[in-house]
Protein backbone atom coordinates (compact mmCIF):
# COMPACT_ATOMS: atom_id res chain seq x y z
CA UNK A 1 0.00 0.00 0.00
CA UNK A 2 2.89 1.92 0.32
CA UNK A 3 3.85 2.73 -3.11
CA UNK A 4 0.71 3.13 -4.12
CA UNK A 5 0.31 5.94 -1.28
CA UNK A 6 3.79 7.54 -2.27
CA UNK A 7 2.68 7.91 -5.97
CA UNK A 8 -0.48 9.18 -5.16
CA UNK A 9 0.18 12.00 -2.59
CA UNK A 10 2.88 14.52 -4.36
CA UNK A 11 -0.52 14.82 -6.38
CA UNK A 12 -2.95 15.83 -3.36
CA UNK A 13 -1.54 19.93 -3.43
CA UNK A 14 -2.57 20.04 -6.91
CA UNK A 15 -6.14 18.13 -6.82
CA UNK A 16 -6.73 20.78 -3.91
CA UNK A 17 -6.31 23.39 -5.78
CA UNK A 18 -7.98 21.99 -8.30
CA UNK A 19 -11.14 21.42 -6.39
CA UNK A 20 -11.17 24.46 -4.41
CA UNK A 21 -11.33 26.44 -7.44
CA UNK A 22 -14.29 23.87 -8.78
CA UNK A 23 -16.13 24.15 -5.81
CA UNK A 24 -15.12 27.92 -4.32
CA UNK A 25 -15.69 25.97 -0.73
CA UNK A 26 -12.62 24.88 1.63
CA UNK A 27 -14.51 22.25 3.18
CA UNK A 28 -16.43 20.57 0.31
CA UNK A 29 -13.30 20.67 -1.80
CA UNK A 30 -11.51 18.52 0.48
CA UNK A 31 -14.45 16.57 1.17
CA UNK A 32 -13.91 15.78 -2.63
CA UNK A 33 -9.91 15.25 -2.76
CA UNK A 34 -10.67 12.79 0.33
CA UNK A 35 -13.26 11.03 -2.04
CA UNK A 36 -11.42 11.03 -4.92
CA UNK A 37 -8.37 9.72 -3.11
CA UNK A 38 -10.03 6.82 -1.53
CA UNK A 39 -11.60 5.81 -4.85
CA UNK A 40 -8.29 5.89 -6.43
CA UNK A 41 -6.75 3.72 -4.19
CA UNK A 42 -9.94 1.08 -3.91
CA UNK A 43 -9.51 1.04 -7.77
CA UNK A 44 -5.38 1.46 -8.36
CA UNK A 45 -5.47 -1.82 -9.93
CA UNK A 46 -7.28 0.24 -12.98
CA UNK A 47 -4.81 2.12 -13.41
CA UNK A 48 -2.19 1.58 -16.51
CA UNK A 49 0.90 1.92 -15.53
CA UNK A 50 3.38 4.81 -17.11
CA UNK A 51 -0.21 6.32 -18.22
CA UNK A 52 -0.68 9.69 -16.43
CA UNK A 53 -1.95 9.38 -13.03
CA UNK A 54 -2.68 13.23 -12.62
CA UNK A 55 -4.84 12.83 -15.30
CA UNK A 56 -6.59 9.80 -14.10
CA UNK A 57 -7.11 11.20 -10.52
CA UNK A 58 -9.00 14.28 -12.37
CA UNK A 59 -10.93 12.01 -14.32
CA UNK A 60 -12.02 10.20 -11.28
CA UNK A 61 -13.23 13.54 -9.33
CA UNK A 62 -14.89 15.16 -12.40
CA UNK A 63 -17.10 11.54 -11.60
CA UNK A 64 -17.35 12.09 -7.93
CA UNK A 65 -18.03 16.34 -8.73
CA UNK A 66 -21.02 15.52 -11.51
CA UNK A 67 -22.39 13.14 -9.63
CA UNK A 68 -22.29 15.33 -6.39
CA UNK A 69 -24.06 18.33 -8.48
CA UNK A 70 -26.79 15.44 -9.50
CA UNK A 71 -27.24 14.38 -6.31
CA UNK A 72 -27.37 17.94 -4.94
CA UNK A 73 -29.69 19.45 -7.39
CA UNK A 74 -32.42 16.61 -9.14
CA UNK A 75 -32.46 19.32 -11.93
CA UNK A 76 -29.66 19.86 -12.90
CA UNK A 77 -29.56 16.35 -13.73
CA UNK A 78 -30.67 16.31 -18.33
CA UNK A 79 -30.76 20.16 -18.22
CA UNK A 80 -28.50 20.80 -21.03
CA UNK A 81 -26.27 23.80 -21.65
CA UNK A 82 -28.76 25.53 -23.30
CA UNK A 83 -31.35 25.64 -20.70
CA UNK A 84 -28.80 26.66 -18.06
CA UNK A 85 -28.02 29.29 -20.11
CA UNK A 86 -31.06 30.88 -20.40
CA UNK A 87 -31.73 30.60 -17.07
CA UNK A 88 -28.67 32.53 -16.22
CA UNK A 89 -29.21 35.14 -18.46
CA UNK A 90 -32.77 36.23 -16.90
CA UNK A 91 -31.56 35.58 -13.34
CA UNK A 92 -29.05 37.15 -10.85
CA UNK A 93 -25.95 36.60 -13.06
CA UNK A 94 -27.64 39.34 -15.19
CA UNK A 95 -25.97 41.68 -13.36
CA UNK A 96 -23.85 44.61 -14.61
CA UNK A 97 -21.63 45.37 -11.75
CA UNK A 98 -18.05 44.16 -11.93
CA UNK A 99 -17.40 40.70 -10.51
CA UNK A 100 -14.57 39.48 -8.31
CA UNK A 101 -12.54 36.33 -9.85
CA UNK A 102 -14.12 34.30 -7.42
CA UNK A 103 -17.77 35.48 -7.91
CA UNK A 104 -17.82 35.25 -12.01
CA UNK A 105 -16.52 31.19 -11.78
CA UNK A 106 -19.70 30.61 -9.68
CA UNK A 107 -22.02 31.67 -11.61
CA UNK A 108 -20.47 29.73 -14.75
CA UNK A 109 -22.02 26.50 -15.90
CA UNK A 110 -20.28 23.64 -14.15
CA UNK A 111 -19.03 22.34 -17.52
CA UNK A 112 -17.94 25.56 -18.28
CA UNK A 113 -16.32 25.89 -14.80
CA UNK A 114 -14.35 22.47 -14.94
CA UNK A 115 -13.14 22.63 -18.88
CA UNK A 116 -12.04 26.69 -17.79
CA UNK A 117 -9.66 25.06 -14.52
CA UNK A 118 -8.19 22.39 -15.82
CA UNK A 119 -7.18 24.15 -19.19
CA UNK A 120 -6.28 27.52 -17.71
CA UNK A 121 -5.59 26.35 -14.10
CA UNK A 122 -4.18 23.19 -14.18
CA UNK A 123 -2.63 23.39 -17.65
CA UNK A 124 -3.60 20.44 -19.36
CA UNK A 125 -3.48 19.62 -23.16
CA UNK A 126 -6.80 19.94 -24.69
CA UNK A 127 -7.02 16.54 -25.52
CA UNK A 128 -6.32 15.73 -21.97
CA UNK A 129 -8.98 17.54 -20.91
CA UNK A 130 -11.78 15.86 -23.28
CA UNK A 131 -10.29 12.44 -21.92
CA UNK A 132 -10.79 13.79 -18.36
CA UNK A 133 -14.09 14.88 -18.93
CA UNK A 134 -14.91 12.23 -21.48
CA UNK A 135 -16.24 14.49 -24.10
CA UNK A 136 -14.96 15.13 -27.72
CA UNK A 137 -12.24 17.86 -28.49
CA UNK A 138 -14.54 19.50 -30.31
CA UNK A 139 -17.17 19.89 -27.22
CA UNK A 140 -13.76 21.02 -24.85
CA UNK A 141 -12.74 23.78 -27.41
CA UNK A 142 -16.48 24.89 -27.67
CA UNK A 143 -17.12 24.41 -24.21
CA UNK A 144 -13.55 26.63 -23.74
CA UNK A 145 -14.85 29.61 -26.13
CA UNK A 146 -17.90 29.63 -24.29
CA UNK A 147 -16.46 29.67 -20.74
CA UNK A 148 -13.91 32.16 -21.63
CA UNK A 149 -16.19 34.75 -23.22
CA UNK A 150 -18.81 34.76 -20.79
CA UNK A 151 -16.04 34.99 -17.94
CA UNK A 152 -14.54 37.68 -19.80
CA UNK A 153 -17.95 39.60 -19.66
CA UNK A 154 -18.77 38.53 -16.28
CA UNK A 155 -15.49 40.34 -14.79
CA UNK A 156 -16.39 42.93 -17.29
CA UNK A 157 -19.78 43.69 -16.20
CA UNK A 158 -21.04 42.99 -19.65
CA UNK A 159 -24.61 41.37 -20.46
CA UNK A 160 -24.12 37.90 -21.61
CA UNK A 161 -24.11 37.89 -25.53
CA UNK A 162 -27.48 37.71 -26.86
CA UNK A 163 -25.95 36.29 -30.12
CA UNK A 164 -24.15 32.35 -29.91
CA UNK A 165 -20.10 32.65 -30.73
CA UNK A 166 -18.56 32.34 -33.88
CA UNK A 167 -18.99 28.11 -34.88
CA UNK A 168 -16.09 26.01 -33.97
CA UNK A 169 -14.88 23.69 -36.08
CA UNK B 1 -3.94 37.39 -45.58
CA UNK B 2 -3.65 34.10 -44.18
CA UNK B 3 -5.09 31.40 -46.72
CA UNK B 4 -6.90 29.53 -44.17
CA UNK B 5 -9.51 31.45 -42.03
CA UNK B 6 -8.08 31.62 -38.89
CA UNK B 7 -11.15 29.87 -36.43
CA UNK B 8 -12.09 30.41 -32.46
CA UNK B 9 -10.29 26.99 -32.09
CA UNK B 10 -7.21 28.33 -33.59
CA UNK B 11 -7.09 31.31 -30.99
CA UNK B 12 -7.99 29.36 -28.07
CA UNK B 13 -5.16 26.74 -29.40
CA UNK B 14 -2.54 29.49 -29.76
CA UNK B 15 -3.28 31.06 -26.40
CA UNK B 16 -2.50 27.68 -24.17
CA UNK B 17 0.53 26.95 -26.80
CA UNK B 18 -1.25 24.59 -28.73
CA UNK B 19 -0.90 25.60 -31.92
CA UNK B 20 1.42 23.86 -34.47
CA UNK B 21 4.47 26.12 -35.10
CA UNK B 22 3.55 26.77 -38.88
CA UNK B 23 0.30 27.93 -37.90
CA UNK B 24 1.34 30.66 -35.54
CA UNK B 25 2.30 33.36 -38.20
CA UNK B 26 -1.27 32.88 -39.85
CA UNK B 27 -2.41 33.99 -35.85
CA UNK B 28 -0.23 36.45 -35.21
CA UNK B 29 -1.11 38.14 -38.57
CA UNK B 30 -4.88 37.70 -38.00
CA UNK B 31 -4.52 39.23 -34.60
CA UNK B 32 -2.62 42.32 -35.77
CA UNK B 33 -5.21 42.60 -38.48
CA UNK B 34 -7.83 42.62 -35.80
CA UNK B 35 -7.38 44.53 -32.48
CA UNK B 36 -10.54 43.85 -31.11
CA UNK B 37 -9.66 39.91 -31.17
CA UNK B 38 -6.35 40.52 -30.27
CA UNK B 39 -8.24 42.55 -26.85
CA UNK B 40 -10.28 39.44 -26.68
CA UNK B 41 -7.40 37.11 -26.14
CA UNK B 42 -5.38 39.23 -24.10
CA UNK B 43 -8.38 39.35 -21.45
CA UNK B 44 -8.48 35.30 -21.53
CA UNK B 45 -5.09 35.70 -21.08
CA UNK B 46 -5.06 37.90 -17.97
CA UNK B 47 -7.70 35.22 -16.84
CA UNK B 48 -5.68 31.79 -16.59
CA UNK B 49 -3.13 34.95 -15.00
CA UNK B 50 -5.77 35.44 -12.73
CA UNK B 51 -6.75 32.27 -11.97
CA UNK B 52 -3.41 31.49 -11.38
CA UNK B 53 -2.46 34.09 -8.63
CA UNK B 54 -5.54 33.37 -7.25
CA UNK B 55 -5.70 29.34 -6.12
CA UNK B 56 -1.67 29.04 -6.96
CA UNK B 57 -1.74 29.66 -2.59
CA UNK B 58 -3.63 26.53 -2.52
CA UNK B 59 -0.40 24.65 -3.39
CA UNK B 60 1.72 26.27 -0.76
CA UNK B 61 -0.68 25.10 1.92
CA UNK B 62 -0.10 22.29 4.35
CA UNK B 63 -1.88 19.02 2.83
CA UNK B 64 -4.78 18.29 5.85
CA UNK B 65 -4.38 15.45 8.00
CA UNK B 66 -7.09 13.83 6.86
CA UNK B 67 -5.92 13.81 3.10
CA UNK B 68 -2.49 12.42 3.98
CA UNK B 69 -3.87 9.83 6.23
CA UNK B 70 -5.87 8.21 3.33
CA UNK B 71 -2.95 7.59 1.23
CA UNK B 72 -1.21 6.09 4.53
CA UNK B 73 -3.61 4.08 5.16
CA UNK B 74 -6.01 1.92 2.93
CA UNK B 75 -9.04 2.98 3.41
CA UNK B 76 -10.97 -0.30 3.94
CA UNK B 77 -10.01 -2.01 7.21
CA UNK B 78 -10.46 -5.87 6.14
CA UNK B 79 -8.09 -5.25 3.28
CA UNK B 80 -5.70 -3.79 6.07
CA UNK B 81 -6.00 -6.99 8.39
CA UNK B 82 -5.57 -8.96 5.37
CA UNK B 83 -2.63 -7.46 4.22
CA UNK B 84 -1.25 -7.10 7.63
CA UNK B 85 -2.21 -11.30 8.16
CA UNK B 86 0.22 -11.75 5.11
CA UNK B 87 3.03 -9.45 5.92
CA UNK B 88 3.59 -11.89 8.80
CA UNK B 89 3.49 -14.27 7.29
CA UNK B 90 6.09 -12.85 5.14
CA UNK B 91 8.32 -12.20 7.60
CA UNK B 92 7.78 -15.40 9.06
CA UNK B 93 8.92 -17.26 5.62
CA UNK B 94 11.60 -14.62 5.09
CA UNK B 95 13.36 -15.54 8.66
CA UNK B 96 12.55 -19.30 8.50
CA UNK B 97 14.62 -18.85 4.73
CA UNK B 98 17.62 -17.19 6.32
CA UNK B 99 17.51 -19.77 9.40
CA UNK B 100 17.61 -22.78 6.61
CA UNK B 101 20.09 -21.36 4.82
CA UNK B 102 22.91 -22.75 6.98
CA UNK B 103 21.49 -25.73 7.16
CA UNK B 104 20.87 -26.64 3.93
CA UNK B 105 23.05 -26.88 0.73
CA UNK B 106 24.30 -23.55 -1.22
CA UNK B 107 21.42 -24.07 -3.86
CA UNK B 108 18.99 -22.17 -3.50
CA UNK B 109 15.84 -23.81 -1.62
CA UNK B 110 13.24 -25.43 -3.66
CA UNK B 111 11.11 -22.90 -3.02
CA UNK B 112 12.74 -20.03 -4.08
CA UNK B 113 13.65 -22.32 -7.22
CA UNK B 114 9.94 -22.09 -7.76
CA UNK B 115 9.41 -18.84 -7.87
CA UNK B 116 12.15 -18.30 -10.47
CA UNK B 117 11.42 -21.25 -12.57
CA UNK B 118 7.57 -19.54 -12.59
CA UNK B 119 8.73 -15.87 -13.55
CA UNK B 120 10.74 -17.84 -16.39
CA UNK B 121 7.73 -19.62 -17.83
CA UNK B 122 5.81 -16.25 -17.15
CA UNK B 123 7.95 -14.17 -19.44
CA UNK B 124 8.63 -16.69 -22.18
CA UNK B 125 4.71 -17.51 -22.36
CA UNK B 126 2.74 -14.49 -21.58
CA UNK B 127 3.99 -12.64 -24.62
CA UNK B 128 2.41 -15.20 -27.05
CA UNK B 129 0.02 -13.71 -28.89
CA UNK B 130 -1.26 -17.35 -31.52
CA UNK B 131 -0.11 -19.68 -28.61
CA UNK B 132 -0.40 -18.19 -25.17
CA UNK B 133 -1.48 -21.97 -24.10
CA UNK B 134 -1.65 -25.40 -25.15
CA UNK B 135 -4.89 -26.69 -23.98
CA UNK B 136 -7.28 -23.58 -24.10
CA UNK B 137 -10.07 -22.57 -21.22
CA UNK B 138 -13.08 -23.63 -23.73
CA UNK B 139 -11.89 -27.70 -22.37
CA UNK B 140 -10.83 -27.12 -19.18
CA UNK B 141 -12.15 -29.98 -18.29
CA UNK B 142 -9.69 -31.97 -20.34
CA UNK B 143 -7.05 -29.66 -19.30
CA UNK B 144 -7.26 -29.97 -15.42
CA UNK B 145 -7.87 -33.99 -16.16
CA UNK B 146 -4.61 -33.81 -18.12
CA UNK B 147 -2.16 -31.96 -15.89
CA UNK B 148 -4.06 -33.72 -12.85
CA UNK B 149 -2.79 -37.31 -14.63
CA UNK B 150 0.58 -35.50 -14.65
CA UNK B 151 1.68 -33.89 -11.98
CA UNK B 152 0.29 -36.97 -9.59
CA UNK B 153 -2.47 -35.24 -8.02
CA UNK B 154 -5.82 -33.79 -8.34
CA UNK B 155 -4.91 -30.11 -9.76
CA UNK B 156 -7.58 -27.54 -10.45
CA UNK B 157 -8.11 -23.90 -11.93
CA UNK B 158 -9.13 -21.62 -9.68
CA UNK B 159 -11.60 -19.04 -11.05
CA UNK B 160 -10.39 -16.02 -10.71
CA UNK B 161 -12.99 -13.98 -12.34
CA UNK B 162 -13.97 -11.80 -8.86
CA UNK B 163 -9.94 -9.97 -9.33
CA UNK B 164 -11.23 -9.39 -13.04
CA UNK B 165 -9.22 -12.75 -14.48
CA UNK B 166 -10.53 -14.89 -16.88
CA UNK B 167 -8.75 -18.10 -17.90
CA UNK B 168 -7.53 -18.75 -20.82
CA UNK B 169 -6.46 -22.21 -20.74
CA UNK B 170 -2.52 -24.16 -19.66
CA UNK B 171 0.28 -25.77 -20.46
CA UNK B 172 2.63 -28.60 -18.95
CA UNK B 173 5.93 -27.43 -18.37
CA UNK B 174 9.04 -29.17 -17.20
CA UNK B 175 10.23 -28.38 -13.80
CA UNK B 176 13.30 -28.86 -11.75
CA UNK B 177 11.98 -32.40 -10.27
CA UNK B 178 9.33 -33.77 -13.06
CA UNK B 179 6.57 -32.00 -15.21
CA UNK B 180 4.76 -28.75 -13.43
CA UNK B 181 1.39 -27.14 -15.14
CA UNK B 182 1.20 -23.48 -16.07
CA UNK B 183 -2.66 -21.67 -15.76
CA UNK B 184 -2.82 -18.58 -17.52
CA UNK B 185 -5.31 -15.85 -17.05
CA UNK B 186 -6.00 -12.35 -18.75
CA UNK B 187 -8.24 -9.33 -18.02
CA UNK B 188 -9.80 -7.44 -20.30
CA UNK B 189 -7.33 -5.06 -20.86
CA UNK B 190 -4.97 -7.86 -21.76
CA UNK B 191 -3.23 -8.07 -18.67
CA UNK B 192 -2.00 -11.75 -17.74
CA UNK B 193 -1.51 -13.36 -14.89
CA UNK B 194 0.07 -17.31 -14.37
CA UNK B 195 -0.34 -19.64 -11.48
CA UNK B 196 2.52 -22.32 -11.84
CA UNK B 197 1.77 -25.36 -10.22
CA UNK B 198 4.18 -28.49 -8.89
CA UNK B 199 5.01 -31.17 -6.74
CA UNK B 200 6.31 -30.20 -3.56
CA UNK B 201 9.21 -31.90 -1.96
CA UNK B 202 7.51 -34.45 0.68
CA UNK B 203 9.44 -33.25 3.41
CA UNK B 204 7.71 -29.83 2.92
CA UNK B 205 4.56 -29.26 3.74
CA UNK B 206 4.70 -25.50 5.12
CA UNK B 207 2.09 -23.23 4.28
CA UNK B 208 3.10 -19.58 3.75
CA UNK B 209 2.63 -16.47 1.37
CA UNK B 210 6.18 -15.22 -0.01
CA UNK B 211 6.75 -12.34 -2.45
CA UNK B 212 9.47 -11.48 -4.85
CA UNK B 213 9.90 -9.24 -7.93
CA UNK B 214 12.22 -9.32 -10.52
CA UNK B 215 12.14 -5.95 -12.52
CA UNK B 216 8.39 -5.24 -13.27
CA UNK B 217 7.51 -9.50 -12.43
CA UNK B 218 6.03 -9.86 -8.77
CA UNK B 219 5.58 -13.32 -7.69
CA UNK B 220 3.57 -14.83 -4.69
CA UNK B 221 4.46 -17.74 -3.59
CA UNK B 222 3.60 -20.85 -1.32
CA UNK B 223 3.76 -24.12 -0.36
CA UNK B 224 0.14 -26.37 0.44
CA UNK B 225 0.16 -29.54 0.86
CA UNK B 226 1.62 -31.62 -2.02
CA UNK B 227 2.33 -29.02 -4.71
CA UNK B 228 3.51 -25.89 -4.65
CA UNK B 229 2.16 -22.70 -6.25
CA UNK B 230 3.51 -19.77 -7.60
CA UNK B 231 1.04 -16.67 -9.25
CA UNK B 232 3.01 -14.39 -11.80
CA UNK B 233 1.90 -11.09 -12.92
CA UNK B 234 3.42 -7.51 -13.93
CA UNK B 235 0.57 -6.38 -12.12
CA UNK B 236 0.78 -4.24 -8.47
CA UNK B 237 1.59 -6.31 -5.57
CA UNK B 238 -1.51 -5.77 -4.14
CA UNK B 239 -3.80 -6.52 -6.46
CA UNK B 240 -1.47 -9.39 -7.29
CA UNK B 241 -1.88 -10.70 -3.30
CA UNK B 242 -5.77 -10.42 -3.54
CA UNK B 243 -5.63 -13.04 -6.68
CA UNK B 244 -3.18 -15.46 -4.59
CA UNK B 245 -5.51 -14.78 -1.88
CA UNK B 246 -8.17 -16.19 -3.77
CA UNK B 247 -6.07 -19.08 -5.05
CA UNK B 248 -5.25 -20.21 -1.74
CA UNK B 249 -8.53 -19.85 -0.32
CA UNK B 250 -9.94 -22.27 -3.24
CA UNK B 251 -7.85 -24.83 -2.26
CA UNK B 252 -8.80 -24.59 1.15
CA UNK B 253 -12.61 -23.89 1.50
Amino acid sequence: MDDLGALIAPQIPRLRRYARALTGERGRADDLVQDTLERALGRFHLWRRGSDLRAWLFTIMHNLFVNQVRTADPLADGADLDTVTVAARGGPADVTDLLDLDAALRRLPDEHREVLLLVGLEQLSHQEAAAVLGVPLGTVMSRLSRARERLRRLMAGEPAPSVSLRVVK
Amino acid sequence: MSPIPVTEADLHAFLDGALPEARRGDVEAYLAAHPDEAARLAAYRQQIEGLRARFDTVLEEPVPERLAQVVQLPPRRPALLRVAAVSGWLVVGAAAGWLARGVEAPSPPRTVQIARDAALAHAVYVPEVRHPVEVAADQEEHLVAWLSKRLGGEVRAPQLTAQGFHLVGGRLLPGDAGPAAQFMYQDNSGRRLTLYVRTAATENQETAFRFTQEGGVRVFYWVDGPFGYALTGEIEREPLLRAANAVYAQFNP
